[in-house]
């Protein structure tokens, strides 16, 4: 239970998704104009990461791994499938965003409305791919894959909800002309990444 | 009569425009300035904080995404009459991610201590936005010829980015340029700057090359 503990605030603050490795950057800058969407976006990607890590992860250690087919036959047992991880990987992202388009828009159209285009943008958004990755390439378990995933999705939706609160407030202010808009976002983003760079000190 | 239909043939033979004609250049240096990728289209820019901490990887991973911008663009291109627009997104997926395994394995066997530097990124070239985004807004609905060429200039482009922000990051950050000692061959002592090797340390690069190059073109976001 401590190590789930350990996990999840390890990837929501120390190695925050945005903060710690870039990821998701594009839909992060684009989308985070007004705190209310920012918050739908950072839901939809809090979803589909904890969905995705844990399918990722019982395909990585049931199918894809050397050796991991032996459960169906004693001929496959020294199968290695890992040349096809990106493919395999970005096709159950699609799918799950699809799948999760669908239920949404079936039981929650309000919900489905206000969110819109953001949830098949999903599918490209290096948050999901990269969680997968990093996931691969770490010892977890399914209970740590799955609380991983959560934790990275919380980070990445804490930092967009805190973009889109400091540039709300950017209007009021005077920027030099060529900096504004993205420029002075960069710069904003790299002032809340030092910030954030005080939880690398705790060790867990 | 005659001749008629053979002058239309002359103007027809006429609009067929050379593979390097003032429109096809514009498809190469037009990503390179006032349509970069990085800094005015704002797509891939996950990896280029990511990978800009060495100049090394950062040029190896221009080349990479040029290649897979190119050829995918170049594919896409070639089947856009026949791909079914509803599922086009899981098309280019798969084609892209096609690409994306071929450069990876081929990095993985020849430059493998870059391509171990590199990690997941060379991976996450599939999610990458220029890609996504090239062949949504340009290969979908040209010919061959030009889409390829489209791909290696927004490559170009984003290399371009990759390599100002990784030349900046590298010399002041740790001292030296695609692994050579620049400081200690003058003679100086140089203590790197650590905040530069940090993210937070590239995000504040690029806002700077994204200013500097604005104030140079007079492209303006209003705001």
């Amino acid at each position: 239970m401590e190590q789930l503990v350990n996990i999840g605030i390890r990837s929501i603050f120390i190695e925050n998704m945005i903060f710690a490795y870039f990821l998701g950057m594009c839909s992060y800058l684009a989308v985070s104009k007004k705190v209310s969407t920012a918050f739908g976006l950072g839901l939809a990607v809090v979803f589909v990461l904890g969905v995705t890590i844990p399918i990722n992860w019982l395909i990585q250690n049931y199918v894809l791994t050397q050796g991991a087919l032996a459960w169906v036959s004693e001929d496959f047992a020294t199968m290695d499938l890992t040349f096809l991880q990106f493919i395999v990987f970005i096709a159950v992202i699609a799918a799950m965003t699809q799948l999760t388009e669908m239920v949404v828009e079936k039981f929650s159209p309000a919900l489905y409305g206000s969110l819109g285009i953001f949830l098949p943008l999903i599918a490209v958004n290096c948050a999901i791919l990269g969680g997968s990755l990093f996931m691969v390439g770490r010892p977890y378990n399914l209970a740590e894959a799955t609380v991983y995933g959560l934790g990275s999705g919380i980070g990445w939706m804490l930092a967009i909800v805190a973009l889109a609160g400091v540039r709300e407030k950017m209007k009021y202010s005077n920027v030099p002309a060529p900096l504004r808009g993205l420029g002075i976002t960069f710069i904003l983003v790299g002032l809340m990444s030092l910030g954030f760079l005080s939880f690398m000190g705790f060790s867990l | 009569m005659s001749t008629a239909t053979v002058e239309k043939e002359v103007v027809k033979v006429k609009k067929a425009e050379p593979l390097f004609s003032k429109k096809n250049k514009k498809l190469i240096t037009n990503p390179l300035d006032i349509d970069n990728p990085i800094t005015v289209q704002v797509l891939g820019v996950c990896s280029a904080l990511a990978v800009t901490t060495q100049m090394k990887p950062a040029f190896v991973m221009a080349l990479a995404l040029t290649v897979v911008t190119a050829s995918s663009n170049g594919i896409i291109s070639l089947l856009r009459n026949t791909i079914p627009s509803r599922i086009r997104i899981i098309v280019q997926l798969a084609i892209v991610s096609l690409w994306v395994i071929m450069v990876d394995q081929l990095l993985k066997a020849y430059v493998y201590e870059i391509w171990k530097q590199l990690s997941v990124f060379v991976g996450l070239i599939i999610t990458n936005c220029i890609v996504m985004g090239r062949l949504e807004a340009f290969a979908m609905g040209n010919k061959p010829g030009p889409s390829v060429l489209d791909g290696l200039g927004n490559g170009f482009g984003y290399g371009m980015i990759l390599l100002i922000v990784a030349f900046f990051r590298e010399l002041f950050g740790g001292g030296s340029i695609f692994g050579f000692k620049v400081f200690e061959a003058m003679g100086i002592h140089y203590q790197g700057n650590g905040l530069l090797l940090l993210p937070a340390g590239a995000c504040i690069v690029v806002g700077i090359v994204i200013w500097i190059q604005r104030s140079m073109n007079g492209y303006r976001e209003t705001h």
